[in-house]
C-alpha cells in the first residue's frame, strides 16, 4: 500500500500531461531484459567472449555485481553498469537468471584436454565447482558450457593478479601446470 | 492478395460503414484480427525485439511484424565495412523466418502507407490490418528540407550510408575507387541524430582505411556541433595517436547544401569544400509513417512517448520506440532500441492483460572502433523519474582515457554484435 502511494505522488507531475497509471518497481525480468542485448536471450550467450548467464546461480551473481560494483573485480564494462544499481536489483538479477535453464553450447573443444580435465576437477575442483560445474557452493559460479574463450580469459586475469582468487581456490590451482588448467577449463566448457 | 470485389466489400463492409469512411478505394484486410492482436511496424533493432518479447511473455496475444523488406542490415559494424574491415555485409545481415517460427510471429513483408488511430487500422501495400495496440519502430528519415540539392539523384554520387545496404556498399566502392592523395568530406548533422558516436567512428574507419590503402590521403570532417558529440576525449586521444595528418576535424561548420554536380558542400552558404568523395550524413527526424500518423512532439521530428510503456503522448493505442522515439536521456541507439522494446514489451502485455504497470529499467551501451583492434564504449542505466527517462547518477560513462581496456572491449564489441543479432533473429 505504501507503494503504490508513493507510486501515485512520484506520478502526480505526469498525471496532469497524460493518463499515466501509477507503476510497480522494476521486476526481475524488466531488469534482467535490459542485460539480454550483451549476453543473450535468457542470459544465453552466442558470442564466444561474452559469458552466459542463464542457470548462473542467484549468490553467483550478487556476488559478481557487487564486486564489479566496488571495482575489486576488474571489468571493461560491468563496473560501469553496476553501479547503476542497488544490492536488491542484483538480488533480482540473480533470482530471474538462476531460474533459467542452462544455455548448451556446441564449441569446439580438444577431445583429449576434456579427458583429462574431466580426471582433474573431481580432486581440485569439485570442492566448490560441483556437478561437472553445473552447480557452485556459495557464491561459486556455473561454468558449464560457458564458453571457452570467456573463462581462459577469466584465468589469465586471475593469475595475472588483476582478478582476485579466492585462497581456496587459489591452493588448488597453484601446484597445476597450465597445461591441467587449460584442460580443466575445456573439460567444464564441455559440458552439456 | 486477390480478391473479387463481392468479397472486398463483405471484407470491408461492416467496419468502413461504421467509421463513416467511403468504402471506395480502402484496401482489402490483409489477414482477420482475433481477439488481442498487436502489430508492430519495422523489423529493425526494435521491432524485432517488441514482437518477439511481447509474444514470449503472452502467447494469447497475435503478433503480426510488418516490414518493407525480407532481410534487415545492421548499421553497428557497417563502418567497420566502410573501413575494409569486413569484406562483405553478410554478418549484419539477419532473416526473420527464424524469429518468425520460435516464438509464432506472422511476419508480413510489406510498406506501411497509413495509419487510422481512430478505427485502429494500418493500411500496407498489400491490405489493410487492424490492430488493438500498434508498436512503430520505423528507425529515421532525412530532414531533406534541411539540405538543399541533396534529393534521391544527389545520393547515388555522395552517399549518406546512415541506413546500411547498398548505400554502405556505394561509400566503401568509392573510397576504393578514390586516388591516392585525394579528400574525404564528411558532414555531420546538429544533434540529436541516430548514434552519437557513429560519424566518429565512421571518420576513424575510413581514416584506417586510407592510412592502409591511400596514405596521402586525408579526410576533413564538417561538424555541425560546437565539439565532437560522444566520446570526444576518446575519438581525439585515438585520432591523435593513430591517424595524425589524415584527419581534419573541424567543429561548427553546419553543411547545409550540396552540389552533386561540383562534388562540393556548403556550409551556411558562406564556405565550400570540394571531395573526391562526399559523405553526407544528412539531419534526421523519425520515419516518415510516424510523421505522419501526427506523432511527432513540437519539435516536429521526434516522438514523445509515456517512459514506462512508450505510448505516444499524441495517439493513444500507438507504441513509438527506438530512434523515432524521444526517451529522454535513452540515445538513439540500437541498444537503446532493444532495451526500449522491452520495457515497451512488458508494459503493452500488462495493459493488455488490465494488469499493473512496471517501473522502466533500460541500458545503453555503444562500441565505436577506433582501429581494426581497438574500440571504446560509453555505458549507461536508466530508469523513470518524474515522468521522465533519466541516466541513473554516478553511473555508466566512458572507457578508461588511456585506452587500457580498447583491446579487450574490440573482442567483446564482437560478441555483442553476435548476441544482440541473435536476439533478434531466434
Ligand atoms: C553507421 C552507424 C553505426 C551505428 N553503430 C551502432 C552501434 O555500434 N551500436 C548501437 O547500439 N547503435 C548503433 N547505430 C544506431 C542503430 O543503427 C539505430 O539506433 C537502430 O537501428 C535503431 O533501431 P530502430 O528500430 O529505431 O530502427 P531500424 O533498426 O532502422 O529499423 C527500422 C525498420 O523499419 C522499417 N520501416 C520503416 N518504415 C517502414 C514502413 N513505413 N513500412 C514498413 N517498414 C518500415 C525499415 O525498413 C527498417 O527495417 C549505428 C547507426 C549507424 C548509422
Ligand atoms: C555492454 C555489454 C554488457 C551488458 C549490457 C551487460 N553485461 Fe555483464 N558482462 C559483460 C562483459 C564484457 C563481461 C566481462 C567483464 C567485463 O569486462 O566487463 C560481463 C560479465 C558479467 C558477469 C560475470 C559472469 C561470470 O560468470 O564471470 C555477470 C554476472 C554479468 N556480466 C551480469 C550482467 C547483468 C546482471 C547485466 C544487466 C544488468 C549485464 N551483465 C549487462 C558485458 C555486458
Ligand atoms: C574453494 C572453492 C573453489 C575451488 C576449490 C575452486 N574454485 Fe574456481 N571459483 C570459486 C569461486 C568462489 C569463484 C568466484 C570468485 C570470484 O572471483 O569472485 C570461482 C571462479 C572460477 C572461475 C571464473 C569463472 C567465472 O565465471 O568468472 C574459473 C575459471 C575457476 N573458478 C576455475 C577453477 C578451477 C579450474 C578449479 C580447480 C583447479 C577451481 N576453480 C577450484 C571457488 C573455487
Amino acid at each position: 500500500m505504501t507503494m503504490k502511494l508513493k507510486g501515485w505522488a512520484l506520478a502526480g507531475s505526469v498525471l496532469a500531461m497524460s493518463a499515466v497509471a501509477h507503476a510497480a518497481p522494476p521486476s526481475p525480468t524488466m531488469l534482467a531484459n535490459a542485460c539480454a542485448g550483451c549476453h543473450g536471450t535468457n542470459g544465453g550467450s552466442a558470442g564466444p567472449t561474452m559469458p552466459s548467464l542463464s542457470s548462473q546461480s542467484k549468490a553467483a551473481v550478487v556476488d559478481a555485481m557487487k564486486k564489479f560494483k566496488s571495482g575489486e573485480r576488474p571489468s571493461t564494462v560491468m563496473g560501469r553498469l553496476a553501479k547503476g544499481y542497488t544490492d536488491s536489483d542484483f538480488e533480482a538479477m540473480g533470482e530471474f537468471f538462476s531460474k533459467q535453464k542452462l544455455h548448451v553450447t556446441s564449441q569446439q573443444v580438444d577431445a583429449a584436454k576434456v579427458k583429462k580435465g574431466a580426471s582433474l576437477q573431481e580432486e581440485h575442483c569439485n570442492r566448490c565447482h560441483n556437478e561437472d560445474g553445473r552447480e557452485g557452493k556459495d557464491e561459486t559460479p556455473v561454468m558449464a558450457s560457458q564458453w571457452l574463450p570467456y573463462l581462459q580469459m577469466q584465468m589469465e586475469l586471475y593469475q595475472s593478479g588483476k582478478r582476485k582468487m579466492p585462497e581456496k581456490m587459489a591452493e588448488k590451482v597453484k601446484p597445476l601446470s597450465a597445461g591441467d588448467i587449460d584442460a580443466l577449463l575445456h573439460f567444464y566448457a564441455s559440458v552439456k | 492478395m486477390t480478391l473479387d470485389r463481392r468479397s472486398f466489400l463483405k471484407l470491408v463492409g461492416a467496419g468502413a460503414g461504421a467509421a463513416g469512411l467511403p468504402m471506395i478505394g480502402r484496401a482489402a484486410e490483409l489477414m482477420p484480427k482475433g481477439a488481442k492482436r498487436v502489430v508492430v511496424v519495422g523489423g529493425g533493432y526494435g521491432g524485432t525485439i517488441a514482437a518477439k518479447y511481447i509474444r514470449m511473455m503472452d502467447k494469447s496475444i497475435e503478433v503480426v511484424m510488418i516490414e518493407r523488406n525480407d532481410h534487415f542490415i545492421s548499421c553497428p559494424f557497417s563502418n567497420l565495412y566502410i573501413g575494409g574491415i569486413l569484406k562483405d555485409l553478410s554478418p549484419l545481415t539477419i532473416k526473420y523466418d527464424k524469429l518468425a517460427a520460435n516464438h509464432g510471429i506472422k511476419v508480413v513483408q510489406a510498406e506501411v502507407t497509413a495509419i487510422d488511430p481512430a478505427a485502429k487500422v494500418v493500411t500496407t501495400s498489400k491490405g489493410t490490418v487492424s490492430y488493438d495496440r500498434l508498436v512503430l519502430s520505423p528507425g529515421i528519415d532525412f530532414r531533406l528540407e534541411d539540405m538543399k540539392g541533396y534529393d534521391a539523384a544527389a545520393m547515388e554520387i555522395m552517399p549518406h550510408a546512415w541506413k546500411a545496404g547498398p548505400q554502405t556498399v556505394l561509400l566503401r566502392k568509392q573510397l576504393e575507387a578514390m586516388k591516392d592523395g585525394g579528400t574525404v568530406v564528411l558532414s555531420v548533422p546538429l544533434s540529436p541524430f541516430r548514434c552519437p558516436p557513429g560519424p566518429y567512428e565512421r571518420t576513424s574507419m575510413i581514416a584506417h582505411y586510407l592510412k592502409a590503402h591511400k596514405p596521402k590521403s586525408k579526410i576533413v570532417v564538417l561538424d555541425a556541433n560546437p565539439a565532437i558529440a560522444s566520446k570526444g576525449p576518446l575519438f581525439t586521444k585515438g585520432w591523435k595517436d593513430n591517424y595524425a595528418g589524415i584527419i581534419d576535424y573541424r567543429p561548427a561548420k553546419k553543411v547545409t547544401e550540396v552540389d552533386a554536380g561540383k562534388m562540393t558542400v556548403l556550409i551556411e552558404g558562406l564556405e565550400d569544400v570540394k571531395g573526391d568523395v562526399v559523405n553526407v550524413i544528412p539531419p534526421q527526424r523519425a520515419g516518415q509513417i510516424a510523421v505522419a500518423a501526427g506523432l511527432v512532439g513540437d519539435d516536429k521530428n521526434w516522438c514523445p512517448v509515456n517512459p514506462n510503456t512508450f505510448e505516444s503522448t499524441k495517439q493513444a493505442g500507438i507504441h513509438v520506440i527506438g530512434d523515432a522515439s524521444n526517451a529522454g536521456a535513452m540515445p538513439k541507439s540500437g541498444y537503446s532500441a532493444n532495451s526500449e522494446a522491452k520495457i515497451c514489451a512488458t508494459n503493452i502485455v500488462a495493459l493488455m492483460n488490465g494488469k499493473e504497470l512496471t517501473d522502466m529499467s533500460g541500458i545503453n551501451t555503444c562500441y565505436s572502433y577506433i582501429t581494426d583492434k581497438e574500440a571504446v564504449s560509453v555505458a549507461a542505466v536508466y530508469a523513470a523519474k518524474d515522468g521522465k527517462i533519466v541516466a541513473v547518477p554516478n553511473s555508466g560513462g566512458v572507457s578508461p582515457a588511456d585506452f587500457s581496456a580498447a583491446k579487450m572491449e574490440a573482442i567483446f564489441a564482437e560478441s555483442w554484435l553476435k548476441n544482440i543479432l541473435t536476439e533478434m533473429s531466434t
